[in-house]
């Protein structure tokens, strides 16, 4: 009886978002979108009901002594020698997360209720939002590497959507590009992992792979070396999810879109994501200390770097976007030691104060002055006290290193990005003189392709 | 063989030939765009008909009822199995899509009488197995085109060059072939002849160039149909796949594997809608080839659910950008363009079908695209990533084109850009397809699965037959052939064992 309870709460869980999802996108598709009351109402009720249900099961949980519910739909596609099992689990790890999600969902979604208000962009705000929710708490709840792909997808598209939301301009659609390419690296290193791991234990399933004990306390069953490549795949995908180093530069870029989703995405849940990754696949790690060593250099180096850049940041999004990356590398340190509960508790805590320091960015300057006015006089400014260690020819350089985010993006761009194309835009001369050859003469277009009402005025 | 319970198939092929005759003879376009319409319907309606036909019967193999072209030629000529079936409707319904999406702007360039035609063979095709018939058919469905093409007063020496090549490859290959005696050991000439000529008229890396002209030349909706519903993919199922051996088809697949990562890559860097759209189609449209020719189980079930989910989600695809150039003109990618405030269904529709093509989670194409990368990392450990990079990179060229085409600055018209009611519920249609497809997978897989299953059954009867004749003739070309069975054995063997198993 109680078995099945908590297997219709589960199911709630998981649900909630997705009907949420399905209603707010179909009311899009055929052209008919709710009131901003109605949206109201029912991303109210979705997110009140998953959280409701979670809470539940961690009650049960608690009460029963279980620490491993696992919620199986059973297979989704099978044929011989491929099946594709939907399974989600409530353990020590998911429930903490997903009650985290629902939770800073909630809270940002009343906020954008009235933050948006009366916004072009209000309802395709709130499907990407939708989209976003389900994909972070399918992650969250995810018991196979193919579940928690789906999931992870979700979130990377709604991410790189928002960022792009202000789209009559042009600097928000570019950040949101640059954020779609760091995604679609990271979850193409996330997809060879599962293709890997499937090729290794059989299936996707955690349980085969991590070992069968709850979380944190099974054990891998793979050799040191498979482990050594599964995660590093592992580590290029949460690397790219969680903006650590050297895929750090799209963070600030992100804070483009509308400050709830910026809080909510970027400053608490989805830059944590690849934190969680590893703390699921912890097992993993501890199976190689290779790994567990370069996942500590990667943590400790992304909190130096965003600790540094975030120093001379001059708007408030940037700054805090470069302080939640400073926390964020030291719990990537913190898995990369073994200290997962350590990691876990600081992800909590973490995600809740930035969560609130995001919503009150936009009246920082309000704040400020409220504060002024209290003290009588202005606030207080304080030199760092590094710079006494930094001679003086070198403070502008340090600034300038700091200012241009210690160079990343333009490095990735530099010593990557340009190459690569430079070579198909290459391969692309290559072919026009050879169709040109081919068919006599010049067949194809100009590249510069003059607007209807210019070609008109053309004799 | 079994039998369906109408003549679905010679409805559905003759359907849009007698609309082809009749519309030949509107002189007004818009009428013209009615009739087509409505043969396109009539043959979507009886394809649809036939594949749910076939279902019923649970059969591998089924022909039309009543027997028509039976008793006109002697023996029937169409007939519908597991590769086939899902094929039919999915072609039909491009071409009802493409004359439903067909605005008045655009009704004076586009030759509806020649679109019919065109359907008709390309239906035909699909139905038939006799493989001069594919041959002969194949031929005649590159004419289309090259008549467009001429029409227009359009360059059509690539376009002829390419085609040239592949129809007197593929003849000359099948000449070969049936010299030697189908069932035999075939020589290597033969079956290499073959598999260029699929790979030309699949546009594979280097003989591709083909595709972009033909899409810079002809009109977006001749172009989009003559290539998505991916014929020399089918070329390859029926004249290829049966005879070559394992390892002519997985150094072929190599190659398609690198024009999956080169055409996407160069879709990357184009900086003009048609040409982004048919490199990014050439892109797909490979990794339909990488999975046949890794001749496993999982990587011909991964190829055929790509198939479909491409053919559509890319017809869909080149259709909203056709739409787009209705009230624009020829896409520049070089700037933002900022439609989306006037279009916001086309660019729902623009980003759907571009990410159902590349496989995202809940579209059509999830499922196939995991199939493909699991059978591709499992036959080529190493390079079988590169199905991986060809997907990532298609992905990001396709959000690309989304920003620039939708975002990125106010754009304002003195007309209405707004979608037409006939455009919506194409829109409509395809992104309930998509989206549904995506979430009840098992039908299709299954489906695919037991096509896969067939061709390698008949693969490896194929290969027996040649080493018994082999043993009859030569006995020392009997021991290097006898390899090559009991692999191919082996494959089947497993799979009716599991099929039985489950």
């Amino acid at each position: 009886m109680l078995e099945s309870v908590i297997h219709g709460l589960g199911l709630i869980a998981v649900g909630a978002p997705t009907a949420l999802l399905c209603v707010l996108g179909t009311a899009s598709l055929v052209g008919q979108p709710f009131s901003e009351r109605v949206v109201g109402r029912l991303v109210q009720f979705a997110t009140v009901t998953g959280l409701v249900a979670s809470l539940i099961i961690l009650v049960s949980m608690l009460v029963t002594g279980t620490r491993h519910v696992p919620i199986e739909l059973g297979s989704w596609v099978v044929i011989p020698h491929y099946h594709f099992y939907i399974k989600f689990v409530f353990d020590r790890l998911s429930v903490p997360f997903v009650i985290l999600s629902y939770v800073l969902c909630g809270t940002i979604g009343a906020f954008a209720n009235k933050y948006m208000h009366r916004e072009s962009g209000f309802n395709r705000f709130f499907v990407f939002y939708a989209l976003f929710m389900m994909g972070m708490v399918t992650t969250s709840l995810a018991g196979t590497i193919e579940t928690l792909f789906g999931g992870w997808e979700f979130v990377g598209l709604s991410s790189a959507l928002l960022v792009a939301f202000y789209q009559d301009r042009l600097g928000p659609s570019r950040n949101g590009l640059r954020v779609w390419i760091v995604y679609r690296v990271s979850d193409a290193a996330l997809l060879v992992a599962s293709v890997v791991m499937h090729h290794l234990s059989g299936e996707g399933d955690f349980a085969k792979l991590v070992g069968t004990g709850p979380w944190p306390g099974g054990q891998a069953l793979v050799n040191g070396q498979q482990a050594f490549v599964v995660g590093i795949l592992l580590l290029v995908a949460a690397a790219g999810k969680s903006a650590l180093v050297p895929f750090s530069g799209w963070l600030p870029r992100a804070m483009e879109g509308p400050t709830p989703s910026s809080a909510v995405f970027y400053g608490a849940l989805s830059v944590h994501l690849g934190a969680f990754l590893l703390l699921r696949m912890s097992p993993i790690l501890d199976a190689s200390p290779l790994l567990s060593n370069l996942v500590i250099a990667i943590g400790v180096l992304t909190a130096m770097f965003a600790s540094f850049a975030g120093r001379v940041q001059t708007d408030i999004k940037s700054a805090l976007s470069f302080a939640s990356l400073t926390q964020v590398g030291i719990i990537v340190a913190e898995i990369g030691f073994g200290f997962r509960y350590i990691a876990l508790i600081h992800i909590l805590g973490h995600a809740c104060l930035r969560t609130l320091q995001f919503l009150r960015a936009p009246t920082l300057l309000q704040d400020y002055r409220n504060m002024e006015n209290a003290f009588g006089d202005r606030l207080p400014q304080f030199a760092s006290s590094w710079m006494r260690w930094v001679p003086e020819r070198h403070q502008a350089w340090l600034y300038r290193l700091a200012m241009e985010r210690g160079f990343l993006d333009a490095a990735l761009t530099h010593w990557i990005v340009d190459p690569v194309l430079n070579v198909f835009r290459y391969c692309d001369r290559l072919e026009r003189r050879w169709t040109t050859y081919l068919a006599g003469s010049e067949t194809r277009t100009p590249d510069r392709i003059l607007p209807p009402s210019v070609l008109e005025d053309v004799p | 063989m079994k039998e369906l319970h109408l003549p679905w198939l010679e409805l559905a092929i003759f359907s849009p030939l007698l609309g082809a005759i009749l519309v030949g003879r509107l002189r007004d376009p818009h009428r013209a765009r009615i009739w087509c319409m409505v043969f396109t319907g009539i043959s979507f309606l009886c394809s649809a008909g036939a594949w749910q036909d076939f279902q019923f019967l649970h059969a591998t193999q089924a022909e039309d009822h009543w027997h028509w072209m039976g008793s006109i030629f002697g023996r029937e000529l169409f007939v519908i199995d597991q590769v086939s079936a899902p094929l039919l409707p999915m072609t039909a319904l491009l071409y009802f899509l493409t004359a439903l999406a067909t605005l008045r702007t655009t009704v004076r360039k586009f030759s509806f009488a020649w679109t019919l035609l065109a359907e008709s063979m390309v239906l035909a095709m699909y139905s038939c197995q006799e493989p001069w018939m594919v041959v002969g058919l194949l031929t005649a469905g590159t004419l289309p085109p090259y008549r467009e093409l001429r029409a227009r007063g359009a360059p059509t020496r690539v376009y002829v060059t390419h085609m040239g090549l592949f129809v007197v490859l593929m003849v000359a290959g099948w000449a070969i072939v049936s010299a030697e005696g189908v069932g035999n050991h075939h020589s290597l000439v033969g079956i290499m002849c073959l598999l260029m000529a699929v790979l030309i008229r699949s546009g594979i890396v280097p003989f591709h160039c083909w595709v972009p002209d033909l899409f810079e030349n002809a009109t977006f909706g001749s172009a989009l149909l003559f290539v998505t519903p991916i014929v020399g993919a089918y070329g390859a199922v029926r004249l290829v796949l049966p005879i070559a051996p394992d390892w002519v088809l997985r150094s072929m697949g190599v190659i398609s594997l690198i024009t999956a990562v080169y055409a996407a890559g160069m879709a990357l860097v184009q900086k003009e809608g048609r040409r982004f759209f048919s490199y990014l189609f050439l892109s797909h449209s490979a990794l339909v080839l990488v999975g046949l020719e890794m001749v496993t189980p999982i990587g011909l079930t991964g190829a055929f659910c790509i198939w479909l989910s491409v053919s559509l989600a890319m017809g869909g695809f080149g259709l909203t950008l056709r739409a787009l150039e209705a009230r624009r003109g020829r896409l520049s990618l070089m700037d933002f363009q900022g439609l989306y405030e006037h279009t916001p269904n086309l660019a729902m529709c623009f980003a759907i079908t571009g990410l159902a093509a590349v496989g995202f989670p809940g579209t059509l194409g999830f499922v196939g695209a995991e199939l493909l990368v699991d059978g591709a990392v499992a036959t080529y450990p190493f390079v079988g990533v590169a199905v991986v990079l060809a997907a990532a990179l298609n992905g990001i060229a396709i959000v690309t084109a989304y920003l620039r085409l939708f975002t990125g600055v106010r754009y304002s018209s003195s007309v209405s850009l707004k979608i037409r009611v006939r455009e919506r519920y194409a829109v409509l249609a395809l992104t309930a397809l998509i989206l549904i497809g995506g979430m009840l997978p098992q039908d299709r897989v299954a489906l695919c699965h037991h096509a896969a299953e067939e061709l390698l059954r008949v693969r490896s009867s194929h290969a027996k037959s040649a080493v018994e004749h082999a043993v009859s003739t030569e006995p020392e070309a009997a021991e290097e052939s006898s390899a090559e069975v009991s692999a191919r054995g082996k494959i089947a063997q497993e799979e009716h064992a599991d099929h039985w198993l489950d």
